[in-house]
């Protein structure tokens, strides 16, 4: 995270900034349709999420600021991907487990 | 704080409690509940991001949904996926995109209090979220026609499509769960379909009180607020374009 000197003036973030991070998304979007069209196997959906997680990293930290926003929001914008961390995590562990055990019906 | 220090109550005391009245430091007004702009400013985006917070786990309840049933009823999900169209949906995502920078473009134009520009850069993003949700409709009439509605009077899983299920030893009580995959689609796409129309809405609002206030120049945070509600429908989109539409080019369909 980078804090502006000074914190009482809204960072305006210059229009090349804002330039190539566009880019580097249409960039991402190509590459993406284009992985989708090789056969990776197992790893056709790792490398599509990859490159989502990096599209959305691009849009949150710039598009959206948070490069440049209080620790605060920081925590207030990671806290909603934790909690859908969690959500999914312990949903699968479930759903994963329930095999383990050879008990009918779990 | 209850006390008021001498230099601060003397700054509000040219204010009173009329909130229309110019600060004087530079950023438009500052409500009289505030400190000063910003902790205005700050307020304004954590309450926005408090309600994003919400926004990711109403679409995240669909995600963790789309992961079960993906690990449930995989090949089901590749056959009824390849019925999507990539190309379209990767206009779409160029849409948004090309949007989403057109509203990032806004906000820093906001901060610099050109109301002229920030319009106009609205109103780009509303014309390229009016041809989102026009090729979305084109995408859902094709749907439609090949009877992949759920619950539509002309529903019916194609025959080629079955026919690629029973030979990968699909049971035929397990065709629900094909359906399944239609029923995630369109409410995923659906909500944030929704989600497009309402940021829509706001930007309309959005612009015309910019235009109202272009002279007070009180419209940044409004603009920033809504922008990120807009990039945060972004950020949802692309995740929706490769878990629906690409990760199974290669699964059983073709």
């Amino acid at each position: 995270m980078v804090h502006s000197a000074d914190a009482h003036e809204p960072h305006i973030i210059p229009f090349r900034t804002n330039l190539a991070v566009f880019i580097a998304l249409m960039v991402l979007l190509f590459v993406t349709v284009g992985v989708a069209y090789l056969d990776l196997g197992p790893l056709g959906l790792p490398v599509a999420l990859a490159i989502a997680t990096i599209k959305a990293a691009l849009i949150l930290l710039y598009f959206m600021h948070i490069r440049y926003a209080s620790r605060l929001q920081w925590i207030f914008s990671s806290a909603a991907f934790l909690w859908l961390g969690i959500m999914i995590l312990i949903t699968m562990s479930d759903y994963l487990s329930r095999g383990w055990l050879n008990v009918d019906g779990k | 704080m209850s006390v008021e220090s001498p230099a601060h109550a003397a700054a509000h005391g040219a204010v009173g409690h009329e909130p229309s009245q110019p600060h004087g430091n530079g950023h438009g007004l500052v409500a009289h509940q505030f400190e000063d702009a910003p902790q205005q400013r700050e307020a304004a985006l954590l309450g926005m991001w408090s309600f994003l917070a919400t926004e990711v786990l109403f679409f995240g309840g669909l995600i963790t949904a789309y992961v079960v049933y993906r690990w449930k009823a995989p090949v089901q999900v590749a056959v009824a996926s390849h019925h999507l169209n990539v190309a379209l949906g990767c206009i779409n995502t160029c849409v948004l995109l090309v949007s989403s920078f057109l509203v990032a473009l806004a906000v820093a134009e906001a901060h610099r209090g050109n109301a002229r520009k920030v319009v106009q850069l609205l109103i780009g993003t509303i014309v390229l979220g009016v041809a989102f949700l026009g090729i979305k409709a084109v995408e859902w009439t094709a749907d439609y026609h090949e009877g992949l509605i759920p619950f539509a009077a002309n529903w019916q899983i194609p025959s080629h499509d079955l026919e690629i299920l029973a030979q990968r030893g699909i049971d035929a009580d397990q065709f629900g769960l094909y359906k399944l995959f239609w029923v995630l689609y369109f409410f995923m796409t659906g909500l944030h379909g929704i989600h497009v129309l309402v940021g829509l809405g706001v930007f309309a609002v959005v612009a015309a009180l910019v235009w109202q206030r272009r002279r007070s120049k009180n419209f940044a945070n409004l603009v920033e607020v809504t922008g990120l509600y807009w990039h945060f429908v972004d950020i949802v989109w692309v995740f929706l374009y490769p878990l629906l539409y690409l990760i199974d080019r290669h699964g059983p369909g073709h």
